[in-house]
């Protein structure tokens, strides 16, 4: 199986390859790769030109400054992953990009293309929300930076326009007391999330809980945040009991089924694994 | 519309003129002969595409032609060096393949494992491996060879 044909570009600025995606618009960012060229394959996808994203340096950088990460949208899931920085100032990234697909496709899909094309069973938008992380986007009318809980919008939608780039990913480092954890159900043939689970909390010097965020993929056309449950675990003891009938309540209200798991089932999945991801997160605060 | 590309394959520079669609499986296989590598699912799930990409393992299958432009690539063709590499005479000794058919993508991928882990637990193995399918040995073979191999390659 192959593509149909298209025409091939490869600019070394972000400006070079917006301004080619203006002119083409019925162009592609091909950035991993990992999922557009298979639905090419199948021809799901005809765009008539790639502009190749994966040789721009500036995409390309892992940098802490003034208490914030920066990752570049072409920085790999192998990458993040080993990455000390990464591991330091948002463990859950390294351990949610850690999780995703084979060793093979780690060596090739990038945070960008993972958040840009927002499957309902990626695995990067529940962390990138339950960070709090801030998308930064460059179009033909420069720069603008977009919050995660604004970025997705529907199903592989987000607030991106045709003719814009995701560039970087910013994320507040970790601070003291913080703890997280991302819990992965899969689905065993694919190895796709049925229902992935982000938590972070943060545990105040008398050791109840200041803050806490659990997001899931998986369970509905977007990553979802479990503000409820955040809110109501706020002020607990973050203990095994407060962990549980905060999650008792879950109800997310968009969840879908589909061939593989009913939107019930999602449901319990995602208080099992939420419960799950809240006490390793506490364990680790 | 052509592209010129250059690469070294297997230690030897290669420069081609590529369509834009070109898959790097099928650089490799069609104009450069080098059928070891296999196309198995061309859907990118099973492996058997497996090759090193300036030293790390990925399917060929998914990655365009023009993408490895400037590359270092090693096939299955390319690792013995007069002898077989450890990893393909530990697959021989521990009967790590029945059909073969997986077996270069197998072998580029546990290559791939041992260098970055050189002394991999038999779980690390097993999830090491999570991209390359083998529909005959039921991987407790391959396993085994690629343990035989990290003794044998660390001394
Ligand atoms: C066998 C296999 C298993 C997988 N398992 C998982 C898994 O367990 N979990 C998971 O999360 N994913 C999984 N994936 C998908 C993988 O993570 C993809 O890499 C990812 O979905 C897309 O990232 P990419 O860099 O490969 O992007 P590409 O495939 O290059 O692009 C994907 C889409 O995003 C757009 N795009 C890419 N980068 C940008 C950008 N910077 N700005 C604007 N638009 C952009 C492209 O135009 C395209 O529409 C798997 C894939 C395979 C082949
Ligand atoms: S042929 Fe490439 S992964 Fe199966
Ligand atoms: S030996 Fe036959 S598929 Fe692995």
């Amino acid at each position: 199986m192959f593509p149909s044909k298209f025409d091939y570009h490869r600019p070394s600025s972000v400006q070079e390859a917006v301004q080619i995606l203006s002119d083409n618009p019925d162009a592609k960012v091909l950035a991993g790769g990992h999922s557009l060229i298979p639905v090419m394959k199948l021809r799901l996808a005809t765009p008539s030109a790639l502009i190749d994203i994966g040789r721009i340096d500036a995409l390309k950088g892992i940098s802490r400054a003034n208490g914030s990460l920066r990752i570049g949208a072409c920085v790999t899931y192998n990458e993040i992953a080993n990455s000390g920085v990464v591991q330091d100032a948002a463990p859950l990234l390294a351990e949610a990009a850690g999780q995703i697909g084979d060793r093979q496709v780690r060596y090739r899909g990038t945070i960008g293309g993972n958040l840009s094309h927002a499957d309902p069973a990626s695995d990067l938008p529940a962390a990138a929300l339950a960070l709090g992380a801030t998308l930064h986007v460059s179009g033909p009318n420069g720069s603008r930076s977009v919050s995660a809980s604004e970025f997705f919008v529907d199903l592989m939608m987000t607030s991106l326009q045709a003719d814009e780039i995701l560039t970087e990913v910013e994320i507040s480092a970790a601070s003291a007391g913080t703890g997280s954890a991302y819990v992965k159900f899969e689905h065993p043939a694919s190895g796709y999330a049925l229902c992935g689970a982000a938590a972070v909390v943060t545990r105040g010097a008398g050791g109840s809980c200041t803050g806490a965020s659990l997001c899931f993929n998986g369970v509905s056309a977007t990553a979802v945040s479990a503000n409820g449950v955040a809110a109501s675990l706020v002020g607990s003891d973050l203990s095994d009991g407060a962990i549980e009938s905060a999650v008792s309540n879950l109800s997310i209200p968009d969840a879908a089924g589909d061939m593989f798991a009913s939107a019930g089932y999602r449901q319990e999945l995602a208080k099992a694994i939420g419960a799950q991801a809240l006490r390793t997160a506490r364990d680790r605060a | 519309m052509g592209i010129s590309i250059e690469l070294e394959v297997n230690g030897a520079s290669v420069s081609e003129e590529v369509e834009p669609r070109l898959l790097l499986a099928h650089l490799l296989r069609e104009e450069l002969g080098l059928t070891g590598t296999k196309i198995g699912c061309d859907t990118s799930q099973c492996g058997s595409c497996t090759i090193l990409l300036d030293g790390q393992a990925v399917k060929s299958c998914t990655v365009l032609a023009v993408q490895a432009d400037g590359s270092e690539i090693t096939t299955i063709e390319g690792l013995a060096n007069g002898e077989y590499h450890p990893m393909q005479q530990a697959f021989w000794d521990n009967h790590g393949l029945q059909c073969g058919f997986c077996t270069p993508g197998m072998i580029i991928s546990c290559v791939d494992l041992l260098s970055t882990n050189p002394q991999p637990s038999e779980d690390e193995i097993r999830h090491g491996l999570e991209g390359n399918l083998c529909r005959c040995t039921g991987y407790h073979n391959i396993v085994r060879a690629v343990q035989t191999a990290a003794e044998t390659m660390n001394g």
